[in-house]
């Protein structure tokens, strides 16, 4: 008998029906992106070639996906087993994540229909960080796949694959914890290249890789304490929080290095200057430096760290920090030259929302059908 | 904690590794036989036959602006336009060259960098630099449209054809792309063969950095005999006034310097070129990368160390990892 149950329930519940909506409305715009191009939807121009797409659906959305890296670290590096009914949602919405990043990448892809061509060994660049992205994501997209299929199994009965399966699986779950932090670190090389258009706030040269895998694994455990929050909200289980309070020393230890590398490269860069001169770039950098700082001060406390208001507090803030930083290094602060700007035209966010919603309503149709959450005695 | 020192180390060991590799390799240096143009912001009058010339001879079609078809207006590079000459303004503007009260022209084209930011990050090598003339040249045939080559260029050159479903990169490729192949025929590119005063000038890199330099210690108010075409063999002189330069080549030294270079009176700051360092920012990523991913030997060791730990930590569950 498993451990793990699918939720039941019917699945056109108002909230769906509100995503489906907001889906469909994307897939109109997504059909015009396919007949008439990407200048038809997209404000994207000659100095900011990655709008939104990239940097949220691929960039923000794979780190809103690291919930199974994050995970996978801890119950299977640190041997910490008392997490492991974390570890399946956290796959589904990693998978959901990486798949829907995916998309993104090929929806923002100028030439998609040769996509291929980034697998095609003969074309490799191999100083291209881009190269290492591109097919990082791609292999950890299958992994996830492997890794979700147990629940798949269990579900249509296939037990004798399922354990065939079992055998093999540490090794799809050492890739598993690999294959992210090389393109989550790697996500924060692409900075590098792009030299003094990256703001010098943000431009950290060869410190990228380290921030961003940082900030990949502060969002990584965030989002499973937030998801287990709402799970249990919405499904009126027994709460988590114990098991959420012990992720949350982690996170501490993340935060404090994040930020004292962060502060170190600002004196040691010569940049502390630029903090204070209360531009947007300034400003932009203390709010998201508060939002890493608030949720550090919350969770040093041993009493919000078992309180589950608090903790949901501080992952929400996090979360929040993390795709800070990443859209401003990328865009809110990213400066091509004079004579261009960018703002997100009407359908690139309808797009976003679509693909979000869409995650959404896929995760919500996962646990009702499959046996994904943990099942946990109740009180009647 | 025998894991915990193994990953340790693995972490702390990459850190330090990619921390130091800031000089892993050096900017590339230019080819010897680097074919490249001179722009002298001081000789261009303005005339934009360069622009229409250029989208001439790479049958580049023209731009709308205000409803109106024109071939040599364009405000700036993009799928439909490789060259384009922009004006700078100050104050009253009657001054030619002058930083207060004046105006000068400045190009706008491909630099064809020494070491090229688009070539660097092109995952599919789609942007290659041609290791006898140097010229940065594109081929959509591997082009995934990635665009990451308009991020890593310093000067945003390669532009997408957004308003095409079916769209490809554009950028200068010296005239010397299949199907027009000036310089291979032994010619000079549209440009240089279209000004009418020399500002842009056709020749070796090395020929131009010379003139370059030569110009720029000239006497202010001195006659100079500006040639015009191919520096290696001009179709004609005049002579000019010589205007009050500004010590500095650009291109030179910049990110590893330029085949493309350009001399003004006024400060390339004010001419909209960006604030670049000598050390190229594509030479400090791809350190990084080969210092993480050389023969993916790091990975490697790592990715044993997890399959051990993580096999370890598996085996007492009866069922494997995932139960």
């Amino acid at each position: 008998m498993s451990e793990y149950r699918a939720l039941g329930g019917r699945i056109f519940t108002r909230p769906f029906i509100f995503f489906m909506v907001v889906f469909l409305i994307s897939v109109y715009f997504m059909v015009i992106r396919f007949t008439e191009g990407m200048g038809a939807v997209s404000n994207l121009n000659g100095g900011f070639a990655w709008g939104i797409w990239v940097v949220y659906d691929v960039v923000i959305g794979t780190a809103f996906a690291c919930g199974g890296y994050a995970l996978a670290f801890t119950v299977y590096v640190f041997n910490k087993g008392e997490y492991h009914p974390l570890v399946r949602p956290a796959i589904v919405t990693s998978l959901l994540g990486y798949a829907l990043g995916g998309f993104g990448a090929f929806f923002d892809m100028g030439r998609f229909w040769q996509f291929y061509e980034i697998f095609l060994p003969w074309n490799w660049n191999f100083n291209s960080v881009m190269l290492e992205v591109g097919l990082c994501v791609a292999i950890y997209i299958l992994v996830l796949l492997v890794e979700f299929a147990p629940t798949f199994l269990e579900k249509i009965g296939a037990h004798t694959l399922g354990a065939m399966l079992n055998k093999v699986l540490f090794l799809f779950i050492a890739l598993g914890i690999l294959l992210p932090t090389m393109h989550q670190s790697s996500l924060g090389s692409l900075l590098i290249a792009m030299g003094h258009k990256v703001h010098p706030l943000w431009q950290t040269w060869q410190f990228q890789p380290l921030l961003a895998l940082l900030t990949a694994l502060t969002m990584g455990f965030s989002i499973v304490i937030f998801e287990s929050s709402f799970t249990v909200l919405s499904t009126k289980g027994p709460s988590e929080t114990p098991m959420l309070s012990g992720l949350s020393k982690a996170i501490v230890g993340l935060l404090v290095v994040f930020l004292a590398v962060r502060l170190i490269l600002l004196v040691v860069q010569g940049n502390l200057g630029k903090l204070f001169a209360f531009d947007m770039a300034s400003l932009l950098f203390l709010i998201e430096t508060g939002l890493f700082i608030v949720p550090l001060m919350v969770l040093l406390s041993p009493t919000n760290r078992n309180d589950g208001g608090k903790l949901l507090i501080a992952a929400v803030c996090m979360l929040a920090a993390g795709s800070l930083y990443r859209f401003n290094a990328f865009l809110f602060t990213f400066n091509p030259g004079p004579g261009y700007s960018y703002f997100p035209s009407v359908p690139e966010i309808m797009v976003t929302l679509g693909v979000i919603s869409f995650e959404i309503m896929a995760f919500m149709v996962l646990v009702k059908t499959l046996p994904v959450l943990h099942r946990q005695e109740r009180v009647s | 904690m025998k894991r915990r020192e193994f990953l340790t180390t693995a972490i702390g060991g990459a850190t330090a590794a990619v921390c130091s590799s800031a000089e892993a390799r050096p900017n590339l240096e230019p080819t010897p036989e680097a074919v490249g143009m001179l722009f002298d912001s001081t000789l261009c009058i303005g005339c934009k036959a360069c622009v229409a010339k250029c989208k001439e001879v790479n049958d580049m079609p023209p731009i709308t602006d205000a409803e109106q078809q024109s071939w040599d207006s364009a405000r700036d590079l993009s799928g439909d336009t490789l060259n384009v000459i922009k004006v700078y303004k100050n104050g009253t503007a009657e001054l030619k060259d002058s930083e207060t009260d004046g105006y000068c022209f400045e190009k706008r084209s491909c630099m064809h960098c020494v070491d090229p930011g688009c070539v660097s990050v092109c995952p599919t090598t789609a942007m290659r630099h041609d290791p006898v003339t140097g010229i940065v040249t594109y081929h959509s045939d591997a082009c995934i449209g990635c665009r990451n080559c308009t991020m890593g260029c310093p000067y945003n050159v390669p532009q997408f054809e957004y308003d095409e479903l079916f769209g490809q990169i554009q950028k200068c490729q010296m005239c010397n792309q299949a199907g027009v192949e000036r310089i291979d025929n032994g010619q000079m590119t549209g440009c240089a063969e279209a000004c009418p005063t020399g500002a842009t000038l056709f020749g070796s890199r090395k020929l131009l950095l010379e003139e370059a330099k030569r110009r720029v210690v000239l006497k202010p108010g001195e006659i100079y005999n500006y040639p015009r075409g191919d520096i290696a063999s001009p179709d004609s002189y005049h002579e000019k006034q010589i205007p009050n330069y500004k010590q500095h080549v650009w291109g030179e030294k910049e990110a590893g310097g330029t085949n493309v270079m350009h001399i003004s009176a006024v400060s390339f700051d004010k001419l909209g070129m960006p604030p670049l360092e000598e050390r190229s920012a594509s030479s400090i990523a791809e350190g990084v990368q080969h210092t993480l991913y050389n023969f993916l030997a790091l990975p490697a060791v790592v990715l044993a160390g997890l399959t051990y730990v993580v096999r370890r930590n598996t085996k007492n569950d009866s069922d494997g990892g995932e139960s």
